[in-house]
């Protein structure tokens, strides 16, 4: 199967997790802002994935397989299958998607409401999206901390989701460097595993197959994640 | 090295009493996880001590015993220096190689010493080493998480060939490099800038793979249970 990136956002309402007209006390509702910017020099982030969940969910687990839906994400860009999660996974409460693509220097941000007893971690990923499979991604960041006017901030590091082999070639970049393939569920990386990323050789650094350039490279962090609760 | 209180391996009941805020005995469930796509790490030592204590400090030269670590993987030296010196020292806790995507886990009993610091020789390197330099240990139990980054020792060029590297036999060289440094450029430890490689395997400047055995920083990460 193969899909193209699409630079559209996945059409989820941010506000489908909103209180609900009747006053059932037992719920509690947490308004957080979800903010990440762009720190690369040349790397679009594709549509952010935005996840609530509680503490039986990991988006990955450092040095095991990534799941299905990450490849996705990690290798096409395509937060939908991460954000259909919430349907079959009880774990997982809120799902949101981002605006649209993160250009460097640019930063987006969404907002999540949670019941912070059902979901007290978030999840939070994105494809750079001129490399084979490299992401910023952090999983398990508790919430539980955040009074409202309170901020977090971190930086994100650059993960490899080991789902494709870094060739650097056209035919498997989606980003505008390549145009070329995003998801392929053939796992030919050189280890099925999730590691931070090695980062990107490129053709000016004489890998003469490669379809970026020196201004693709990037070192650690890739970007800024700030969570603010307001609510 | 000052002299300094070593309280051993006492037990004390002073873990998990409230409100001992300048007591804090505690044991640390520590768990290291090899984060990087290709690099390995030889045996890890891992020391809690007092603020006198540095396994190795940014800026400064490596230690003989440091250089053994980051070139050769031998950390006996390491581990005898700060023994000696009163820390508690956990030596190879992942009996033998951690490879990429490993995680081991190993519990250390901190008494009263405040820091934590670790090291472990990064292969393919000429002296890189993933390293942590006197962590406070949180006073407060809980799950703490943290990155590690790779330093260069200073102590040896970073020439990149097989024959001043460790050849392990579960890594590939390449060979007839001609050499990627001639001399230390930073005879100080510092942030290792990571190999360069080449993609010829029978010649170039480098013996390593530019696609195998490069990282960008961080290289490990770090979970402390502080019980």
């Amino acid at each position: 199967m193969k899909f193209r990136l699409l630079f559209i956002a996945a059409s989820v309402g941010v506000l489908a997790g909103c209180p609900s007209d009747n006053n059932d006390e037992k719920t509690q509702s947490y308004r957080y802002d979800v903010q990440v910017s762009n720190l690369t020099a040349n790397q679009p982030l594709s549509p952010l994935a935005v996840m609530a969940h509680n503490r039986n969910y990991q988006l990955f687990h450092v040095g095991q397989p990534s799941s299905v839906e990450l490849e996705h994400l990690a290798e096409g860009g395509s937060n939908a299958e991460l954000i259909a999660l919430m349907d079959s996974d009880d774990n997982i409460t809120h799902a949101t998607s981002g605006n649209g693509l993160i250009l460097p220097g640019q930063s987006d941000q969404v907002t999540i409401t949670i019941d912070p007893k059902q979901s007290g971690y978030l999840s939070v990923a994105s494809m750079l999206v001129n490399t084979n499979d490299a992401f910023v991604g952090e999983t398990g960041l508790s919430l539980k901390n955040l009074s409202v006017g309170e901020s977090y901030e971190m930086s994100m590091n650059v993960w490899d989701s080991g789902t494709e082999l870094n060739d650097e070639l056209a035919a498997t970049i989606p980003g505008p460097a390549g145009g070329g393939e995003g998801f392929n569920a053939a796992r030919n990386d050189t280890s099925d595993a999730v590691s931070f990323h090695a980062g990107i050789i490129s053709q000016d650094d004489g890998l003469t197959q490669s379809a970026l350039s020196a201004n693709h490279r990037f070192l650690n962090p890739g970007a800024k994640l700030t969570i603010t609760r307001v609510e | 090295m000052t002299n300094s209180t070593k309280l051993g391996l006492v037990m004390t009941s002073l873990a998990l009493s409230i409100g001992a805020s300048s007591v804090h005995a505690a044991e640390l469930e520590i768990t290291i996880t090899n984060a990087t796509k290709g690099i390995y790490f030889t045996p890890l030592v891992v020391a809690a001590h007092n603020a006198d204590i540095h396994m190795f400090k940014t800026g400064e030269a490596a230690s003989a015993e440091l250089e053994a670590m980051a070139e050769g993987g031998d950390i006996s030296g390491l581990s005898s220096l700060l023994g000696n010196a009163g820390a508690t020292v956990v030596e190879n806790p992942a009996s033998g190689i951690l490879n990429p995507g490993i995680a081991t886990t190993f519990t250390i009993d901190s008494g009263n010493f405040e820091y934590l610091s670790l090291s472990a020789m990064l292969l393919p390197t000429n002296d890189g080493f993933v390293g942590l330099d006197s962590w406070k240990i949180p006073e407060e139990p809980g799950t703490y998480k943290n990155t590690l980054r790779s330093y260069d020792a200073g102590t040896e060029a970073n020439d990149e060939l097989a024959g001043s590297m460790p050849n392990p036999p579960f890594i590939t060289f390449g060979s007839g490099g001609t050499g990627v440094e001639t001399a230390v450029s930073n005879d100080k430890v510092h942030v290792h800038p990571g190999n360069l490689g080449d993609s010829d395997a029978t010649g170039g400047i480098s013996d390593l793979s530019n696609s195998d055995h490069r990282w960008l920083n961080p290289v490990a990460t770090m979970t402390v249970v502080v019980k």
